[in-house]
């Protein structure tokens, strides 16, 4: 089974490698690239930050909502819930009742949990 | 069928090592062939979908579509992959460089290696993960890094806030995606996708049957997840201009566009297998006898289908109800189909 992910790792250096093949390719043949057409231009107004014409006022790495991270906690919650999940549902038959019960428990707390982010409006946008 | 054309095509490769002198690394060699093959495979798929999908806008706004470039257009997406490879890369200059140039790569290469344990075929499949369902989500979860990554890193407003958004929004679906997986799980108590397909062989019956909820939740957060209409807040064009990749051109743009379709189609993938039966012919129709990938990729396009039907039939959503609808609407539906099917399957004893 080990030797199967052989093929995971393959997979991995095979996509980085057609993607730079591509970036290569692209860089070869766009203009100004090595057999591209030659042309002049504005380059300091060209690659400026794009904003619909006007000029950037300051930088964009600012503060941002605090709603996002509020989203963020709750996902890493549920998704932690999900790891949980996974090998139980595996083994659900295994356990029967006395762990399906366990899990109904375990559910409930983490639904006590969204219904109380829900009440607070943590789920509320803006 | 399938799997006797996969060995075919690996007796031939064997001859061919052997002509070259290379069958001390044939191993090494197979792997290779496998990712060459399926990078041809993905590539050619995705410009068909790019040119359904506008024959099926087309046909849903009574137009006629792309018919110019070959027969009935279905060379436009070639003609369009070579133009956006001739323009010009314009990076930004105030980006930030290492985040900017590995955002695309990423986005890309999560949901390539998706692939990988998609069964086309019973037996054909490039790895047949044990716990494939599992690795399945984890690594097409990496692009919220790419697209996070891309937003942040071309120091440009629209690309924060999309990025911002998108990332809020595949986080905020992700758990419902996963969550509708889990009763599929309970049922059958595999990981492997081959095995998920043979457990519903044995039954007699698609899992849509008795879990067409979860397929609901399912084919609404894979929509969601891979960010097409009418989830496509972060891409909104008339607010946003482009999201998260507004600043790129040429190539990269190219890449991100082809890791959006890469994931439509391993999402649809993944539904055809556990909902839909993967490579299983429909019910009366086996006298066929019809190889399994046919099957599978009638059934992949099928979904597909529906995902770009969805965008023409659905408004979009706004932000706060996008949230919403997965928050207080999926999540509460895919726990309570959990709990559901874990009563029924055990009232219903361990044969069920």
């Amino acid at each position: 089974m080990l030797e199967q992910y052989g093929y995971v790792l393959v997979f991995l250096l095979a996509g980085i490698f057609f993607i730079l093949g591509a970036f290569i390719t692209g860089w070869v043949l766009s203009p100004n690239g090595l057999l591209g057409v030659k042309y002049k231009y504005k380059k300091e107004i060209m690659v400026d930050t794009y904003e619909c014409g006007v000029e950037t006022y300051g930088t964009s790495w600012i503060r941002f909502n605090v709603s996002f991270y509020l989203y963020a906690l709750l996902f890493v919650i549920f998704d932690i819930e999900t790891v949980f999940l996974y090998p139980w549902a595996v083994s659900f038959k295994q356990l029967g009742m006395n762990g399906f019960l366990e899990m109904i428990v375990f559910i409930a707390i983490l639904l006590v949990g969204l219904a109380y982010a829900w009440k607070k409006e943590a789920l509320k946008w803006e | 069928m399938g799997d006797q054309i996969v060995q075919w095509v690996a007796g031939l490769l064997r001859q061919a090592y052997a002509m070259l002198g290379l069958s001390p690394i044939a191993g090494i060699l197979d792997r290779i062939v496998c990712a060459v093959a399926m990078f041809g495979f993905v590539s050619v798929f995705v410009m068909f979908l790019v040119w359904m999908e506008r024959k099926v806008s087309a046909h849903m706004q009574s137009r006629i579509g792309p018919n110019r470039v070959g027969p009935f257009g279905l060379l436009q997406t070639l003609a369009d992959a070579v133009k956006l490879t001739t323009k010009e890369d314009v990076h930004p200059v105030k980006r930030d460089k290492i985040p900017y140039f590995i955002a695309p790569i990423l986005a890309f290469v999560a949901t390539f290696m998706g692939m990988v344990v998609v069964p086309f075929d019973n037996k054909v499949v490039v790895a047949d993960l044990n716990i494939g369902v599992l690795y399945i989500i984890a690594i097409t979860s990496f692009t919220v890094i790419a697209i996070l990554s891309a937003g942040w890193s071309s120091n440009n407003k629209y690309s924060l806030l999309g990025g911002f958004r998108s990332a809020a929004q595949i986080v905020s679906y992700e758990v419902p995606l996963v969550l509708s997986i889990v009763p599929i799980i309970m049922i059958t108590g595999k990981l492997n996708f081959s095995s998920i397909v043979q457990y519903q062989q044995q039954a007699g019956y698609w899992f849509v049957v008795p879990q067409f909820v979860a397929f609901f939740t399912f084919i609404a957060s894979a929509t969601a997840e891979a960010n097409r209409a009418p989830f496509d807040i972060p891409e909104a064009e008339s607010e946003l201009t482009g999201g998260f990749h507004t600043e790129y051109s040429g190539v990269k743009f190219a890449m991100f566009f082809l890791g959006e379709y890469v994931a439509v189609v391993v999402s649809s993938a993944v539904a055809a297998t556990i909902f839909l039966g993967g490579w299983l012919p429909l019910p009366f129709f086996g006298f066929l006898h019809l190889p399994g990938f046919i099957w599978f990729m009638a059934k992949v396009l099928f979904i597909i289908y529906l995902i770009m039907a969805f965008r023409w039939t659905f408004p979009r959503l706004r932000v706060d109800q996008l949230m919403d609808f997965g928050w207080k609407v999926l999540i509460p539906i895919t726990i309570l189909n959990i709990l559901i099917t874990g009563f029924v399957v055990l009232l219903l004893g361990k044969g069920a």
